[in-house]
């Protein structure tokens, strides 16, 4: 193996890895003495023939799985993998069954000819969609507010 | 049913806000260690005091011990400090320290300073061992068992609490355990 190839290899496993001491940043990024430690570490570990899995293995060992970037998908990560997708098919699922009911109004609407059902539904509707956005902005503010007080 | 739904941001809110509530008392620096209940690595550093010589764990086999990681350029070991040289004063368990990425005549200097709980204190001037620990900020605490396993890790300071609810119960009743391993 080549010197070049060597580097390369540090470089993409020290963008895969957290800096401890300054958790935002990759290992790459970071220049806390530990993170230059770590990359001499790996850069090490490269060059005594390890692969790429063993070295992550090693810091893992040491530093949990909170060294990697890229969380591996195990049974206490399922939530963080599949909960966003989850949701997604949650979010559908409401949707459709809206959609579905609004469809339904507006032809019992026109059957009946009343205007009164129709605009009731809507109503509902769009006072659901305001209190939507309601609570969404509510819980904006609530997160900014958490995150304040994390900053401080 | 109907009446029901009216609930369903409510209870959203409430699921958010108690995952928020969460988050404030948590300490995103508390990694947990993955050491936790394995063997304590091993390794033979130079003693500050007569680097010619070097201490490994080994020595302290059959005893309950703590690994303290420090450093004179780091400035939270110095709160921490007193209350190890309490420790130390009360011989409630042997303290060893590791002065990690230090120059010795630093690290001695504090010592004289501060007064020196250690016994010893190695150093640890590359940070290699430190590694070995997954030590990411000093100071840190490390509680080995007789068998020399570590039963406990806190990263940070010490502090009374610390001290009176979880290590002096702890370190009582692992020091009260049989050593099983010849």
């Amino acid at each position: 193996m080549t010197v070049a190839e060597n580097e390369q290899r540090l470089k993409t496993l020290s963008e895969e890895l957290r800096c401890l001491v300054c958790q935002n940043q990759t290992l790459a990024d970071s220049n806390a003495d530990l993170a230059v430690d770590l990359r001499n570490q790996v850069k090490a570990l490269i060059e005594q023939g390890k692969s790429d899995a063993q070295i992550k293995e090693y810091l893992v060992a040491r530093y949990g799985d909170f060294v990697l970037y890229k969380p591996p998908v195990q049974r206490n990560t399922w939530l963080l993998w599949f909960g966003p997708f989850a949701m997604l098919l949650l979010g559908a699922v409401i949707w459709r069954r809206i959609q579905r009911r609004s469809n339904l109004g507006s032809n019992v609407a026109s059957s009946a000819a009343s205007g009164a059902a129709s605009g009731a539904a809507s109503d509902a509707a769009s006072s659901a969609a305001s209190n939507a956005a309601i609570e969404s902005q509510e819980s904006r503010a609530r997160l900014d507010e958490a995150a304040k007080l994390l900053r401080d | 049913m109907r009446a029901l739904k009216f609930l369903i941001p409510l209870l959203l809110f409430a699921a958010i806000a108690v995952f928020l509530y969460q988050g404030l008392s948590r300490d995103p620096r508390e990694i947990p260690s993955p050491l936790i209940g394995k063997p304590a690595p091993d390794f033979s550093l130079p003693v500050l005091s007569d680097l010619s010589k070097t201490w490994s764990p080994a020595q302290l086999k059959g005893q309950v011990w703590l690994l303290n990681v420090w450093g004179s350029w780091c400035t939270a070991c110095q709160i921490e400090h007193p209350l190890l040289l309490n420790i130390a004063q009360e011989k409630l368990l042997p303290i060893v320290g590791l002065a990690w990425k230090d120059m010795p005549e630093n690290a001695k200097a504090w010592l004289v300073k501060l007064g020196d709980p250690y016994q010893p204190t190695v150093v640890d001037f590359k940070g290699k061992v430190a590694i070995d620990y997954g030590v990411y900020g000093a100071p840190e605490t490390f509680l080995i068992d007789k068998q020399g396993v570590i039963r406990f890790k806190h990263v940070g300071p010490i502090t009374t609490q610390l001290i009176q609810n979880k290590l002096r119960p702890l370190v009582q009743s692992l020091q009260a355990q049989i050593d099983t391993k010849p």
